[in-house]
């Protein structure tokens, strides 16, 4: 029975995908979303991204300084660790996962209010094709700012590990410096920016089905919320596992 | 003119509409009127594309609906306006912005001629000061204004009213009816109107249509409705005291009714 209503809501949701990816039918009117859904979902998230990666860059310094770090070990591992786990997972997977909280809930509840109060009745009584007005601008708006957002994620990081050595002085700055840029690869970084743009996908598309499926009320819409949260973060572990499968 | 041959509607089992027929003119105020859970709303959505008939047919100016393409449906979407009960602003948008919408999406017309339409609409429903002000920083009745002012703004030849009258208070309803009935007119509109608001059956019901538990029970206009002798249509329009009374005060003058079944 689970797995007919999962093939089910699947079903559906590659229906609002269909519906999604059509061409716009007025360009200024999608830029002009585009622009707003950027703005909104990509620029207000750059302060809980800071915020979030400065404090665990410092702590993954800390973590790894007091419990790795051996009189055995090169000195440069505290600052190499902190790099590649910001680079390889931090940035791109976790940040995700905080971001399809903030991101996700804001989608969902968006277009389920606008589902509940006959706003989108409104855009297909007019002859326009609500989904495609009114998710997708949110989804390529997602898919765009995303790697800007990685990018402050990865600098924000490597500045709260800079702080546990100017501040604290749980390493040195030479150290730290040395292990950041000791057996640097390039590639990392792009991981980083392709996965996230998977998941900038995931969070978007999956939070605007919950959202635009919504039938009934405000709990509905709480409920709608909490789904497409959860659905996302699920969604979002799983993909992470096949893409460092695929591109490590 | 909106045509409507046999339509049915059923979810699941349960048949919501049963073989409905009716003509709405245009230029003329057409009203449907019923208890709530009679299937008005649900005709509502059938006229206007939202649901799809189980079987019959709908023909705008002799255009049948169901067999369009999904290009001539959105095409014709285009000639609709719609007031909702809720009134469907966006939140987002300013009221001004609202009226814009509409035109910002199908209209080429540069965008000075496109503030100065949403301008005239806005002035139309004596809204131009609020042109600034957001959904929420407005009352119910002028939510509705602001949602006739979008509605009106591409010329429609259909409007469209759920409840419009819903949740306001009788002054504020008669002004919408007025208004609505006005802009009928003035546009030569062919307008339905879902509603169970007395007030707005007895001022602008030039047509009104009865539904009872899926059924068209009545069919006739406001100068009919209080000679009429369906029990049905009585026991709704006549529920209140008040409207009890104005029966009573008629049927004391107008020995000779006219009722039309």
């Amino acid at each position: 029975m689970l797995v007919i209503k999962a093939l089910s809501s699947f079903g559906k949701y590659l229906e609002l995908m269909k519906k999604t990816f059509s061409r716009p039918e007025r360009m200024r009117m999608f830029f002009k979303q585009y622009i707003k859904e950027m703005n909104q979902l990509g620029v207000d998230s750059i302060g809980i991204v800071l915020l979030i990666s400065f404090f665990i860059g410092a702590v993954i310094c800390i973590q790894i300084k007091l419990n790795i770090q051996s009189s055995w070990m090169p000195r440069f591992v505290t600052g190499y660790t902190t790099r590649e786990i910001m680079l390889l997972e931090f940035s791109s997977a976790i940040m995700c996962l905080i971001l399809a909280g903030k991101v996700g809930s804001n989608i969902a509840s968006e277009i389920g209010t606008m589902r509940v109060t006959q706003q989108i009745d409104a855009l297909e009584i007019m002859g326009i094709n609500s989904a495609n007005f009114l998710i997708l601008p949110k989804i390529i708006g997602m898919i765009t700012m995303i790697p800007i957002l990685v990018s402050f994620s990865i600098f924000a990081g490597f500045i709260g590990a800079y702080a546990t050595s100017v501040i604290a002085n749980v390493i040195t700055l030479e150290d730290l410096t040395l292990g950041l840029q000791y057996d640097f690869k390039e590639w990392y970084v792009w991981m980083g920016y392709i996965k996230s743009i998977f998941f900038a996908f995931i969070i978007s598309s999956v939070s605007a089905f919950f959202g635009y499926t919504v039938e009934g009320g405000s709990v509905e819409v709480g409920k709608a919320s909490t789904n497409a949260v959860v659905s996302s973060s699920v969604l979002i572990l799983f993909a992470d596992i096949f893409l460092t499968q695929l591109l490590s | 003119m909106i045509e409507i041959q046999n339509l049915y509607k059923s979810f699941d089992d349960k048949d919501v509409l049963k073989d409905i027929n009716a003509t709405f003119e245009n230029g003329k105020t057409n009203l449907i009127i019923g208890q709530s859970g009679s299937g008005k709303t649900v005709l509502m959505k059938c006229i206007v594309g939202l649901l799809q008939p189980t079987t019959g047919n709908i023909l705008y100016d002799g255009r049948n609906y169901a067999a369009m393409g999904k290009k001539e449906k959105m095409l014709i979407r285009r000639e609709m306006g719609m007031i909702f009960q809720s009134a469907a602003l966006f939140d987002s948008m300013s009221v001004l912005e609202n009226v814009m919408f509409p035109l910002d999406m199908f209209s080429d017309a540069p965008l000075e001629d496109r503030v100065k339409r949403a301008r005239f609409c806005l002035d139309r429903v004596n809204l131009l000061d609020a042109q600034k002000k957001f959904p929420g920083e407005i009352s119910g009745g002028m939510q509705k204004r602001v949602a006739i002012a979008r509605a009106i703004a591409l010329n429609p030849k259909y409007l469209f009213c759920d409840e419009p009258n819903s949740g306001l208070d009788p002054k504020t309803s008669l002004v919408i009816d007025d208004l609505i009935h006005d802009i009928t007119q003035e546009y030569n509109m062919t307008t339905i109107i879902n509603t169970h608001d007395m007030n707005s059956v007895m001022g602008i019901g030039e047509k009104i249509i009865y539904i009872y538990e899926g059924c068209k029970e009545w069919e006739g206009d406001k100068s009919q409705i209080m000679g009429a002798t369906n029990e049905k249509l009585n026991n709704f329009i006549f529920a209140s005291d008040l409207f009890r009374k104005v029966k009573e005060a008629y049927m004391s003058t107008h020995q000779t009714s006219t009722p039309k079944k």
